[in-house]
This record gives C-alpha cells, structure tokens and sequence, in this order.
C-alpha cells in the first residue's frame, strides 16, 4: 500500500499504481498536513501534488469528454501499456496510440470555484496555523499582500534548487499574459486569491452553484494548459473547430494555469460552515458539543455585554443582533424560506463612521460577511445579480452571488435623495427578493433563473429601512460617547482574542443546533395565539405569529437549547413586545412615519 | 464527380435477403470501414442527371475510434458471427448486406406508413388515410424542395429494428434512406427537376435527450435534444473540395477535403514538378457552415446548477435558420472531435471537443407565433407517469387534493386555491375565427384583493414557481412598456429589435402581478386589450405588429377596485376571518409549519412535481366540451344570476360571467381529465363563481349579491369607515335636537367641520343612506326628514 506520503508526494503515481493492479482503496487523508491552497501562494506548491482547497462553486462548465484510459507505445521496445487517463490535463503525444481499441472515453465536470465570498481575515490566519507542510521557512502566509505579477521578479532564496526547477518553467510561461489584466471573476470586489478550475470525476450532479466546499485533489500547473495568444494560428490550421471559440471564451475556460490552478478532485466535502475553530462536521463530534454547551450560556452573557457596549449600550438591540446572527434557512416549504430572520437596526447615527465600525465588528464575529454601502452611485452602477456572459460563456458574479451563512451588511445612512435608475431598480428588487424568498434570480440574459441562498441580511439605517425586513429595532443609546469612534475602538481592544474566538464558535454552534417544538408546546402555543386575536384581533396577525415562532426559535437556540420550552415562547414573546413596543413609539415620535 | 462514379454494384437493393442470421449492423470498430457519406456508393442510382448534394452534415468530422465497443446495444447473436479478428472483407459483407436489407425496409416504410392520428401541423393538408411519406414526394414534385423530413417515431412504429440502426449508425442509414427516397422519387416522376437530389432530414429521434444527460455513449449517435440558441457564428465558407493547378504546367486538379485537411498534392502529376501545385480559391467548392450555441432549456435544469450548454454546426441550407433567443429542437449526429496533435507541443490535452451536427431543427415556439395548437409541445411522458396520473385523476377527491397540494404553507383560503387551481388548468380554446368572431379566450383571469399581510404575495410567488411559463412582477415597478413590448435598437448592428414584455413572455402561462393597484392607469388599460382579446398590438418605430399573449392573470390588490374588474373571471377578497375556530386551525397550521420535518409534509402533501405534471398532461392532452345537460345546467345558471338583481333594478350578471362560468366548468373537467363537461363541473364553476361573488361582491346592506359593487367598488375597511361616518352624522343629529327635517347641505357643511377627517359627498350620501335603511330617516330631494 502507498504510505501517506506518497499520497501527498506522488498521488498521480499512487493512481496510476492503483489502476495497474486494479486494486480498489479508500481514500482516507488526514486533512491536518495537506497544504491549502487558500493560504499557500501557489509557486510554493509542488505541481501534481495533493492540496487542499476552501472555496465556493461561483460557475458550473460543461461537462468535459477525456480519456480515461489510453494506450501508450514505448517507441523503443514497441511494447504497449495501458493507462489511467484520470486526474490528469495532459498526455504525451508522442507515446499515444490515438487509433488504439482500448482508449476509454469518460466524463468529468469543471467548476470553476473560488476561495468563499467576504472570508474574514481571523479566518484564513486560523487556518494557516493549523497548517503548515510548507518547505520554505521564510514563508509567511499573508494571503493578501502580494500580488502575483510581484512574484516573478522576487527571488526565492530559501528555495531548494529542485523546486525551482519544477518551477521555473512555469513561471515563465505566465509571465508573459498575467500583465493582460485577468478577471478571475470574483463576486465581490476588491477580492484576492487562488481561483481554480476543478475537475470532479463523480457525482458531479450533486454539487450546486455557491456550494461551499473543501476540495482535495491533485494540484495541475502545467503552462501547456493555458490559452495561449501566439498559438492561435498554428492551432487553427490544424482543427478549424477551435476558431469557433471567441477569445473571451477560451480566456474564460482555459485561464493560464499560473493564476488558475487545475484541481482533479479525489474526495470533496460540502462544508456546513467555514469557520476554522469547529471540526468541519460537528453535528457528528459529540465530544466537542458537549464540552462547548456547558460553557454556551456564559458566552452567550458575555457576548451580549460586548454587542450591548457596541450598540451603546441598547440591550434590546443587541439581543436581536444575536438572534439575528445566528439565523439560517432551515427548511423551505414550498415558497416560504423557514428561519430567515432579517434584521433592521434603525436610528444608527448618521455622519459619522459607525456604521462602518459596527460591520467591522460584526465581521471580527463571522466567518465571511460583506458590507454593501447602498449609496446612490453603488445602487446604480454595481453588479449585484450575476449574470450570464454568453461572449465568454461564464457567469460573472455579482454581489449577491454569497455563500450560505454569509452575513451581509447593508449600510442604508449611506443612501441620499437622488434618481435610481433601471439599474438601481433592479438592484434594489433584487435585494427585496433577497430578503422576502431568499432567493436571487440570476440574469441568464433570455431568462431569468432562481438560485435560492440562505444569506443573512442585516440593514442600518436611520429611519425605518425602505427594504422588507422581518424585524425592526430602533437602537435606543443609553451612552452617547463624545467620539463614538474612540469608543468602540476601545471595546474592540478590551476583547481578548479568547474571547473572540468562543465568541465565533459560540454563533456557528448554535446556528447548527437542531431544533423542535413539542406537542405540548404546539397546543401552548396554539392557545396563547387564540388567546391574544380574542382580546384584540388587531394585536396579532398570522405574520406576527411567524415571526414569534422565529424569535422563539433562534432565543432557544441561542441559549443551546434545541426543543422549544413554556419559558422560551413567554421570553420570545416578551421580547417581541418590548421591541414592537418600542416601534410604534417610534413612530408616534416621528409621526409621519408610515 | 467522374472520379467518383466507379464502385456501385455491391449496394444495388436486392431483392432478397441471404440467409444469414446477422440481425443487425455489425459492432464493428467503426475505423475499419470507411463509408464515407458523399461517396458515390451511396448517390448514383436512380438520379437521372439530378445532381446529388454532399452532406457535410453527415460526414463533416471524421469519425473518432472511441466508441465503446460494450456500449452497443447489439444482441448477443450478432456479435457471435462478427468476429473482430477476422478479416475486414467479411466485416464489409456484413454491412452491406444490413444496409441492403435496410435500404428495402426504408423503401417499404415509405410506400406503407400511414399514420391516421397525426396531428402535426405540417400534415393538416394531407390525407392522413393514404401512405404519409409518398403524399410528400407529390408535395416535393409540386414545392421543389428537395428535402424530406421524416419523424423517426413513424420509423420506429413501422420497424423497432429499422430505428434502431438508424439511431446508432445515422452516418451511414440516412444515405441509405436518402437513396431509397431518390429512387421512389425518380421512379414517380421521371421528369422531375430538382436543385439536388433529395435529402432525408429525420427529427424526433425518440431518444430526445435533454443536454444534461449526453454521455459518451452517445457519440455518433442520432440524438434529438432541445435548447435555447444563445449565439449564431457568421457563415463560415467550409472547403469541401479544394483545387489545385500546377504553375508550371497549368495541370489541374481536385482533391477531396478530408476531416477538415486538404492533402495538398506535393507533386504534379502531369508535369512531375515538385511542390508547384497552387490552391485556386474561386475554384474549389464550399459548403456553408454556422456555429450555433445551444443552452439547456430552463426547465430541464435540475435547481442550483448552471445551464449546459453545447455546440451545434449547421450545415447548407440550416444556416440562419435559428435566431439567438429561439427554442429550438436540434436532431443530428453528436460528435466528439478528437484532440489535436500539435507538433510544437509534446503534451495535449486528453479532452475531447464535442459538438452536434444539425440534421434538421424544429422550432418549439414557431407554432406559438403562428398560433396553431400546442397540441405537439414534447412533454413526454412516460407511461408510468400518464398511469399515476391517470389513477389520480380517477379518484373521487381529486379537485379536492390538488387544491390542497397548492402552495400548503398558505393557510386555508380553501376556495380561493382552487380558483387558482382551475386558473391553472384553463379553458378549452375554441376558435370561431373561420365565422368571423375570433378566438374565445380560454385563460382564467383572477384577482385577489385583500389587506396588507394576507399571503397574497406568497400564493403569487408560488404559481410563479409552478408554472412553466411563468412571470412575476410588480404593479409598482413595471410600465405598460415593460409588460407588453418595446423596440429597441441593437448598439452593434443598428437594427431595431422587438423586445417582448411579461406578458407576451407569458403566452400560455401565467402573469403574475402583485401589487396591482399601485399600477399606473396607463399601464393598466394595456391590460384592456390583453385580457379580453388576448393578442398585443404593437406600432412603435416602424413596426406594427401583432403579438399573441395567451396569458391567464393572476392579480394581487390592496383594496381599491376599478373598471378593469369585469375582466376578472374571479376576484377573491383575502381578508383576516377572525374567528376562534379559525385562529386555533391557523396557529396550528402555522406552528406545524415550523416543526414538521421535510418528510412528513412531503407525506401530507402532493409532491410539486406531481401536480405539475398533472397539469401540464390536462392542458395538453384533454379538452372538454360541452355535453347538453351542462350547457342545459349553464343556461339555467345565468337566467337565475340575472334574476337575483331584475327585482330590486341591481344587475347581478353580465354575459361575460356566463364565459366564466364556461369557462370554470371547462378547467374543472380537465381537473378529472374528463372529454366532456358536465352537470358537476358546472355545479363546482357556480359554487365558485357565488363564492367569489359572495366575498367581493354582495352589497353589505342587503345581502344581495351587486355586481355594481364590482366597478363601484367598496373595502372591508371602507366599509367600516361609512359606519364611522353613519353613526357620527347619527350623533350630530341628535345633539341638533327635536327638527323633524334638515337641510342637506347645511348637515352636510356641519358633519364636514365635525369631523377630524376630510369627508366627501358621497361619504356624507352614504351615510344617509346607512341611515335610512335604519329607518332614522328618510331622504327627499334637498331635505333631510327624521321618522
């Protein structure tokens, strides 16, 4: 049997070992040593070795016909051997019977993916400490200073010479279009990191658009792979059919290697969350819930002091932040998206940097999160709805293109009175059906397609936010701190990182709680509606039954409760009519509110 | 051609077949033999100096040695005699014989096949009792256009085994099929001109695949799949034949292009000069030849994946047939084009370029824009199916259970989801077009009013989702141009292109459009025409134009009523019923909502799939009519609606409410996929029709049902605003005293400064009115006089 480390050295070799003897094996790695794409620059990885990759499906290709099995002749002793033609981009031409009966066609598919959306700086830095198979010592992982067009000219000094001839070559064939400026069509803005083209060889039918996934598989560099300019005429000669791709298309599809690694995919797991400090599947680690469920509810009372201090001090608020923040789409019936709970924090104040602030604190707390300033510019000229590209035949991302359990933070005191246009419409629709259905409809130019997405959505305004929401609270500041930025900052640094750290466990472990309602809660419940529409039809709709059942949810869980108790619904109960309590008079003080 | 026409005779049909037992095509390797379509082995026979055409669309590409030999569907005999060690010559006997004995099956497939129940549109002038294939060899001899399009579903009904191989070897059984037609053709009409011979263009290949499931087994196999056109290439000119002429000595010649190369002749063959023969452009031949992107039609894609899509060349005549935008179904040969071998390169890439190549398309949305019946939309199902849903059907509470498979997560509004329901099944399309009173529209328009907050939204979004054709918008943000149609320039080609609405979008769907009130005036009277006549007309920059737009509405609305209510065939009011009964079934149903896993509503529930099935197998396979006691039952229906009104000078029934009522009772028949409407139908149409009446439109003073209501229009909250008023004006009268009369405006002007809120003059009538139904007092002229 191969050891670990050819797996890791060699896995092409142990492939191609495998299908000689015919041997089936399983594929257990020990995820701990195998270097991450994520956080390694690429050139420090060896081509045809195994790594691992965090990532989000951002554009599915067509499904690709190859050769997995072929013929080889030895020129020299004419003998002929047959091989695996999987997990690999390239043969050598020279050695291949093309005319051989035993070539077996077989069908792959190509994701193109992406590292996750809005991916907090805490969490790629946890990540690179956990691993580290990195032979440099004089790396560091600093995911986002350099870029690669930098590293042509930077010498390696620490690099032992057999590396660099492996690489070599390689560099120097990307030198040469990096500087033609590629979109690696990232859905956010201003994002950096690996891109990669990855090959699934089974059951690509259950991978969907915006899956997040850890990826295991055979790293593919070689420059050959790469859309060449120069080559185009002398490839044209020889199969006409290759001038039928635009450029743009083949750019799209046959990136250069150096900027888009190849993966071939041995093992690839749909991840729950991306949050490094859990185990990626905690609903199975037992051991690791338990432990943490004892101490959930002091963090829990210690993170809502924290986001109590952030919101100045409104405990009202910073309760419906927890819930908020923990907040996921459990289910769908029919068309109804179950356990969304966006929330609008009103009354931020506007001229200064708050805002701005709080959503950095809020992405210190989440794994990925992204702050949409909805100024009028924004509104009308970004790309939020992605869309398809038929000249290159992609789908280019667009802000709302997220993952699941992305909070996204929408900064309304950024908007000013001024003209939408068809663009701002659009945008500002697509965020309402974002919000309602939790859905996006992405533009597929002909027509339109519904992708569904499970994204936290948290708005800041100043008045009632003009987006639906499910909650309003308007933030009712018991301190008003002379410089609101010096404050928080001050609370920001009285965190210990510990600290911080429990507190991101704590919002991811009881995101994932499982959760019930039993037949004695149902009746109470049931009871308590009936109860409340004798009294005053008025006072309670079925929406706001909706919602209570939500709040009721999310306050269990959030105290690691998993079935909901007499208790709880009273507490959900009592919190919602504090809060709408607080919302109408409100809206008594502004009068005009509608 | 003359270096062509040598080697025939194998191929002449015989007349009988050698007792071999070889059933069918060899599973051969297929590089073994070289049959190449434009070879004269296929075209000679009965031509008669019609030119014959290549068919690059058969033999563009070479054939690639990868078939998997396991993946034939070959029967064990067959691939005992064909050894493939054995020797080549015994190998091409085989073929030949199969394709012999298939050309005489194609011949008689010709001559016999009768289809008495076609329904296609292109047969509609044929005599469907007579053999179908030779009456369109008289239409070729008549048109002139020498291409023959064959359904391989009539192949398949006539010979399993003749399909068959035309599946798995279409490169070499449509040449064969082509020879068969010629020689029928030439036989019947010696004298005959033709641009070219005959082409057999075979469509709906029965194995119609959508993208998603194309694997290599399919390679070089006649494959039917649909799609959406996303990109047209410009004409490419392909080099069929290239010439050659020597420099020094002027010595042409020809050379054959082979899978895309040209072998240029390094020699003259006159002069023996080496490396002097020069191509000659203007001589060689071309074909043409246009890359079409084909996309995975939106509803064959399973949710949260990406459209395949896949390349198509059409070849001659096919190019510029399909537009960008256009649904189209392709049959035609896939192909996967083998990887190039670039000498400067030491490593290529294992992948493998896969493309169609088009033998004939067919538009799926031609015949909407034609408006002929959509009686062929290839929704197959599979028996299995068709017998689930016909068992269903037979059930007795099957209106009942599919009303309740409609969007579960809303509670109750029991009758309004069937209204929906029966929104969704339609009418049945009549035409009276030929006695000059045009279509009756079929399509159920409902509108849903009610308070903020009552689901209303959500049932919309869920028929959104349900309907194939379906389209969502927004009375707020949508302008009469974006539902109807806008003209547009194209930045690149300057042309003005006709940009289609929601509701041309929606033909034969249905139009969602929430928030209908907030609709401007403007855009709803587009509405006008759409909802009655069901067609859009069109006169912008030139162009002037008719589109149909079939469309069923589904309206949400806030209270606020107007004249294009008549036009509803149902209005429901959604409102909060209020009662403890109902409170207790709505927490419970919504609590449930929240703990009940996945499995256990499924099982509660009608899958989504099912009931789309469902009704997308009634819209196309059943139309009702009417038997006699339903139109019987009908007649009856309306005398009694218009009676309700006549005694008190109300009118409760306008001759479009006797449509609905048609209407109505027509979808409910095809809810039981019943041919014919009868009493219970027309029962359910009544029921529903008073109920929704009941809820919109009975006047709160009496009871009655007004239709009045309807165009005059009155809320929930409205209505409990008059009380308000009636009792403050009640009020202001007793504090006036004992004064047996008042004058109007003078009470008029006091209740107008009383009061916080503006009140208008039909407030203030209403109110007097309230009143005097109380027998408080009673209204005369300009006075006012209490009882």
């Amino acid at each position: 049997m191969p050891s670990s480390e050819d797996w890791i050295n060699n896995p092409l070799g142990v492939v191609d070992g495998i299908f000689g003897k015919r041997q089936e094996s399983d594929t257990n790695l020990a995820d701990s040593n195998v270097p991450s794409l994520n956080d390694v620059p690429l050139h420090y990885l060896k081509p045809n070795s195994l790594v691992k990759f965090r990532c989000m499906v951002q554009d599915m290709f067509d499904p690709e016909f190859f050769m997995g099995a072929y013929e080889t002749v030895d020129p020299s002793t004419n003998s002929k051997e047959l091989r695996c033609g999987k997990y690999k981009d390239l043969v050598k031409s020279q050695q291949v019977d093309f005319n051989s009966r035993n070539i077996v066609t077989s069908e792959r598919q190509t994701f193109y993916c992406v590292p996750i959306p809005g991916e907090s700086q805490w969490n790629s830095y946890a990540c690179s400490s956990q691993a580290r198979v990195v032979p440099s010592t004089s790396y560091t992982p600093h995911r986002h200073k350099r870029s690669y067009e930098e590293d042509d000219d930077m010498d390696m000094p620490n690099v032992d010479s057999k590396r660099l001839e492996t690489e070599a070559p390689c560099q120097n064939a990307s030198s040469s279009h990096c500087s033609s400026n590629l979109d690696l069509n990232f859905p956010l803005p201003g994002e950096r990191g690996p891109a990669c083209l990855v090959k699934v060889y089974e059951e690509w039918d259950s991978f969907r658009l915006n899956d997040m996934l850890e990826v295991f598989g055979v790293l593919s560099v070689d420059p050959a792979l790469s859309f060449i300019a120069d080559d185009k005429e002398v490839s044209s000669l020889l199969d006409p059919t290759d001038t039928m791709e635009t450029a743009e298309e083949q750019r799209a599809h046959s990136p250069p290697a150096s900027l888009v690694p190849r993966l071939h995919v041995l093992y690839a797991q749909p991840l729950q969350h991306n949050n490094p400090l859990l185990p990626s599947a905690i609903s199975e680690d037992k051991a690791f819930l338990s432990g943490f469920l004892s101490e959930l509810n002091s963090v829990r009372g210690e993170l809502l002091t924290y986001l109590t201090h952030v919101l100045l001090g409104d405990a009202l608020a910073a309760e419906y932040l927890i819930l908020h923040l923990i907040s996921s789409v459990y289910a769908r019936r029919d068309v109804l998206p179950l356990g969304k709970f966006t929330l609008n924090i009103s009354g931020c104040p506007h001229n200064s940097s708050y805002t701005e602030q709080l959503c950095q604190i809020i992405q210190h707390l989440m794994p990925s999160s992204y702050r949409l300033c909805m100024s009028l510019h924004n509104m009308n000229n970004l790309p939020m709805v992605p869309r398809k590209d038929y000249t290159a035949n992609r789908l280019v991302g667009g802000i709302l293109q997220l993952a699941s359990n992305t909070s996204l933070f929408l900064d309304e005191t950024q908007l000013e009175q001024g003209q939408l246009d068809a663009t701002g419409v659009r945008n500002i629709t697509a965020l309402g059906n974002l919000i309602s259905w939790q859905k996006v409809d992405y533009d597929f130019s002909y027509h339109q397609m519904e992708f569904p997405c499970n994204i936290n959505v948290l708005i800041a305004s100043e008045g009632r936010s003009l987006l639906p929401c499910d909650s309003q609270v308007h933030l009712r500041p018991t301190v008003s701190p002379p410089n609101v930025e010096e404050y928080l900052k001050a609370i920001q640094l009285a965190q210990l990182p510990s600290h911080l750290n429990k507190y991101r466990v704590y919002l991811t472990v009881a995101r994932l709680l499982d959760y019930s309602i039993s037949e004695q809660v149902t009746k109470a419940v049931e009871e308590d509606f009936v109860e409340m529409r004798k009294d005053n039809p008025q006072s309670i709709s079925a929406e706001d039954l909706h919602r209570m059942l939500v709040v009721a949810r999310l306050l269990s869980l959030s105290y690691g409760q998993t079935t909901l108790s007499r208790d709880g619904w009273i507490k959900a109960k009592q919190l919602e009519m504090v809060r709408t309590s607080r919302t109408q008079q409100q809206e008594c003080v502004n009068g005009n509110e509608p | 051609h003359g270096a062509q026409e040598s080697s025939t005779g194998e191929l002449q049909p015989l007349p009988t077949s050698p007792g071999t037992d070889l059933q069918s095509l060899a599973p051969q390797d297929t590089s073994l033999f070289s049959m190449d379509a434009s070879s004269p082995l296929i075209y000679d026979t009965p031509s008669r100096g019609t030119p014959a055409r290549q068919r690059p669309d058969l033999g563009s590409v070479r054939k690639a040695p990868q078939v998997d030999l396991c993946s034939e569907p070959v029967s064990g005999k067959a691939a005992g005699v064909i050894n493939l060690t054995e020797c080549n010559l015994k190998l091409h006997f085989a073929i030949t014989e199969a394709l012999n004995r298939a050309f005489v099956c194609l011949q008689r497939f010709l001559q016999q096949f009768i289809d008495p129940t076609s329904r296609e549109g292109e047969n509609v002038s044929l005599d469907l009792n007579e053999p179908l294939y030779m009456q369109k060899l008289d239409e070729i001899s008549v048109v002139g256009e020498p291409v023959l399009n064959v359904n391989c579903g009539h192949v398949q009904a006539f010979d399993a085994d003749l399909y068959r191989q035309l599946i798995c070897y279409p490169q070499e059984v449509i040449p064969t099929f082509d020879m068969a037609v010629n020689e029928l053709f030439f036989d019947r009409f010696p004298d005959s001109i033709l641009e070219h011979q005959i082409q057999v263009r075979p469509y709906s290949a029965l194995k119609t695949r959508n993208m998603r499931s194309l694997n290599p087994e399919d390679i070089d196999q006649l494959i039917t799949i649909s799609g959406m056109v996303i990109r047209t290439s410009q004409l490419i000119p392909e080099m069929q034949e290239a010439f050659f002429r020597c420099q020094v000595c002027a010595f042409s010649t020809q050379v054959e292009v082979d899978r895309g190369r040209i072998a240029e002749p390094a020699v003259c063959r006159n002069c023996n000069t080496t490396h002097s023969m020069a191509l000659v452009h203007n001589r060689s031949v071309f074909s043409d030849k246009q890359m079409i992107k084909l996309q995975e039609s939106p509803e064959d894609m399973p949710a949260g994946q990406t459209p395949h899509t896949t390349v198509v060349y059409a070849h001659n005549d096919l190019v510029d047939k399909v537009q960008p935008g256009d649904r189209v179904n392709i049959t035609g040969i896939y192909r996967a084009a083998p990887m190039r071998v670039n000498p400067r390169q030491s490593q290529v890439k294992s992948v493998y370029r896969t493309h169609f190549d088009a033998i004939h398309f067919r538009k799926t949305d031609e015949r909407r824009l034609h408006g002929l019946d959509e009686e062929n939309e290839q929704r197959l199902f599979t028996e299995e199916r068709v017998a689930t849903l016909r068992e269903l059907a037979a059930k007795p509470d099957v209106y009942e259970r599919l009303s309740s498979a409609l969007a579960p997560s809303i509670y109750e509004h029991e009758d309004i989801k069937k209204g929906i329901l029966l929104q969704l099944f339609g009418g049945t399309r009549k035409d009276f077009s030929q006695t000059g009173r045009g279509n009756f529209r079929a399509e159920i328009n409902i509108l849903l009013c009610g308070d903020p907050g009552t689901s209303k939204s959500q049932l919309l979004q869920y028929v959104f989702n349900l309907v194939p054709r379906g389209q969502y918008t927004s009375g707020k943000g949508s302008s009469a141009v974006g539902l109807t149609a806008y003209v547009t320039k194209d930045p690149e080609t300057r042309q003005l292109v006709l940009q289609t609405g929601a509701l041309v979008l929606s033909d034969n769907g249905i139009c969602c459009i929430d928030e209908f009130d907030k609709m401007s005036d403007n855009t709803r009277s587009v509405l006008h025409e759409v909802m009655e006549q069901q067609t859009l007309s069109i006169a912008k920059a030139g162009i002037i134009c008719q589109l149909n737009a079939r469309t069923s509405i589904l309206a949400a609305a806030n209270p606020l009523p107007h004249t294009l209510l008549s036009r509803f065939d149902l209005i429901f009011l959604m409102l909060d019923p209020q009662d403890e009964a109902y409170d207790r079934r709505l927490a419970h149903h919504l609590v449930a909502l929240y703990y009940q896993s996945e499995e256990q509503v499924e099982e509660e529930y009608l899958d989504m799939a099912v009931l789309k099935d469902y009704i997308a197998y009634a819209r196309t396979c059943v139309s009702p009519r009417l038997s006699e006691e339903a139109s019987q039952a009908l007649i009856e229906a309306y005398v009694d609606m218009r009676k309700i009104g006549s005694g008190r000078g109300m009118v409760s029934a306008y001759p479009r409410q006797l449509e609905s009522l048609i209407r109505l009772a027509e979808a409910h028949a095809k809810v039981r996929f019943s041919d014919k409407v009868e009493t219970i139908d027309v029962e359910e149409a009544k029921r529903l029709h008073r109920e929704a009446l009941k809820q919109s439109a009975t006047d709160p003073r009496t009871g009655f049902v007004d239709i009045s209501i309807l165009t005059t229009g009155m809320s929930a909250t409205a209505r409990k605003r008059k009380e308000e008023v009636a009792q403050a004006l009640k009020k202001l009268i007793q504090l006036k005293g004992k004064t047996p009369a008042l004058k109007y405006q003078q009470l008029f002007d006091d209740l107008r400064a009383q009061s916080e809120a503006a009140i208008t003059k039909d407030m203030f009538d209403e109110a007097l009115r309230a009143l005097a139904d109380e027998d408080y007092l009673t209204v005369t002229g300009k006075t006012v006089r209490l009882l």
